[in-house]
């Protein structure tokens, strides 16, 4: 692939703390290689905002692999970026032209409060895997790893939905600003073993209302979600958790 | 909202399950999504039935056969009480959409400045509100041409004349001439074709989206069914559509009288 170097105007949102009102400010970096990491532009630009004596811009990375799920930047209208299924630590600057402008925006949703500049509160998430994204298991001796026998597609379907990184996309670019996608995969990659069959009716019933209470919209289908996951997860698995919220909210005798 | 647990213990597990009522459960967002598919599939059955009885105006008989269909909906006591369901059902898919797009434009308070997510998702999809709205507005016109005049007085009444077809009861009646109504609402006045066309085209679009959207609501999401599915939902909504949308134009142009 070619290499080459372009000069880029960013728009970037600023926002000193979660009580503060944010804005957009403007910055302009030179000779950014197209091989970088869209981070690693980040970080070009923020040592230059720290020899300029200003504040450097505040975002959420760990990994920088794609698989931690800490990265979570709106850029350029999509989450993650333009690249489909990819996170905007493995997004490269190859997917820019010199010249360009590029708006950074971080996650929009009630649930996920801006704590500063590009850095949002998931801690609602947490919340959420805590009321029932979980199974119990006792100590004591190991188990023989394959002892259980399970189906092939079951098994499958729930290591897909077990690939996802809790990010925030989903929320981040649902029109409704629902976690739905996030909420019913955390589900489904439990429901679907017989490891989780125990609290099944728990949790489906506690998670989604915690999501509820955490203020996250109602979805509504559109399957905008789908589209934008870093990790391809599939709306099949909203309607698996529709299933066990009914069969479990209708089923329980109280 | 406080939520009310139960625990359970066992000597090998522990846990705490929601203690749910009917309330907890209509009320939760899954809980909301099924209320609107529900009264979403309720009404798209009603729609066949409507669109089917109108239908008759296409006999081109004068309306003898719309009217004698008309006054049978209209007097029969099981389609009467269904009515009362009906109004209710649509009512609360009303209701409860306002709530929902109240609380899903909530859930985002800050907009982005750049959203490309018109290219994530149909746009219809994302505009069930705006498009529920528009037919809303169409249904108090639609409601003050024909539903308050058969049901409040106000509506022309014919003999009727009865062919031995129609049924030995029917003859000699005095019925509402609602395919009078039709053509005085339609035959003369473009603008009420033109906003009943509109009306048409954004129950279309609320279908595309509805239909299919109502079956994976009910986690009615696989591989072989889906598709089926989903194509029936483009047929059923443009068909339907077109077919409502046809009898104004018709009665309007001449082509029916």
């Amino acid at each position: 692939m070619e290499h080459y170097h372009m000069n880029l105007t960013l728009k970037i949102w600023r926002q000193k703390n979660n009580k503060s009102k944010g804005s957009f400010e403007t910055y302009q970096v030179k000779d950014i290689s197209s091989e970088m990491s869209f981070l690693e532009m980040f970080d070009v630009l923020n040592e230059q905002l720290i020899v300029d004596g200003k504040e450097p811009i505040a975002f959420d990375h760990d990994c920088r692999e794609g698989i931690c799920g800490m990265c979570s930047m709106h850029i350029n209208g999509e989450a993650h970026g333009p690249w489909a299924q990819n996170t905007t630590c493995q997004l490269h600057m190859r997917a820019f032209k010199d010249g360009e402008t590029i708006v950074v925006e971080p996650w929009r949703s009630g649930a996920f409060p801006v704590l500063k500049d590009l850095v949002v509160d998931r801690t609602a998430f947490d919340r959420v895997i805590e009321t029932g994204g979980f199974i119990s298991v006792n100590t004591g001796n190991a188990v023989d790893a394959n002892a259980i026998p399970i189906d092939k597609k079951n098994a499958d379907e729930a290591f897909n939905a077990a690939s996802c990184i809790g990010c925030g996309a989903c929320v981040a670019t649902c029109v409704n600003g629902s976690a739905m996608l996030f909420v019913s995969a955390k589900l489904s990659q439990l429901a679907l073993l017989p490891q989780g069959a125990p609290e099944r009716e728990s949790r489906a019933l506690n998670m989604v209302a915690q999501m509820d209470k955490e203020g996250f919209g109602n979805c509504t289908n559109t399957y905008a979600c789908e589209a934008q996951c870093p990790k391809g997860i599939s709306v099949a698995n909203i309607a698996r958790m529709n299933r066990e919220y009914l069969s479990a909210g209708l089923g329980t005798e109280a | 909202m406080h939520f009310q647990f139960r625990t359970f213990v066992t000597p090998n597990i522990h846990y705490n399950i929601l203690y749910m009522t009917w309330k907890l459960f209509f009320t939760s967002s899954i809980g909301k999504k099924i209320t609107m598919g529900a009264t979403g599939l309720f009404l798209i059955s009603f729609l066949v039935i409507h669109a089917l009885l109108n239908s008759m105006i296409f006999y081109n008989d004068g309306g003898e056969t719309f009217n004698h269909w008309g006054h049978f909906m209209g007097s029969n006591l099981i389609i009467r009480t269904m009515e009362i369901g009906l109004m209710a059902f649509l009512l609360l898919h009303i209701v409860q959409g306002l709530k929902l797009w109240k609380q899903n434009t909530a859930a985002r308070p800050v907009k982005y400045m750049v959203s490309k997510a018109d290219s994530k998702s149909k746009w219809y999809s994302k505009s069930m509100g705006l498009l529920g709205t528009l037919i809303l507005i169409f249904l108090i016109m639609h409601f003050y041409h024909f539903w308050v005049p058969s049901r409040f007085g106000g509506m022309f009444n014919v003999q009727a004349l009865g062919e031995a077809t129609l049924g030995q009861e029917y003859n000699n009646q005095t019925v509402h001439n609602l395919y009078q109504e039709m053509l005085n609402v339609f035959g003369r006045n473009l603008m009420v074709v033109i906003v009943y066309v509109l009306g048409c085209f954004s129950l279309c679009w609320h279908l595309l989206h509805g239909f299919q959207s109502a079956f994976q609501t009910f986690g009615v999401s696989h591989k072989k069914y889906t598709p089926i599915i989903k194509t029936i939902g483009v047929v059923y909504s443009v068909g339907i559509s077109l077919l409502f949308a046809s009898m104004p134009v018709a009665m309007y142009l001449g082509w029916v009288k």
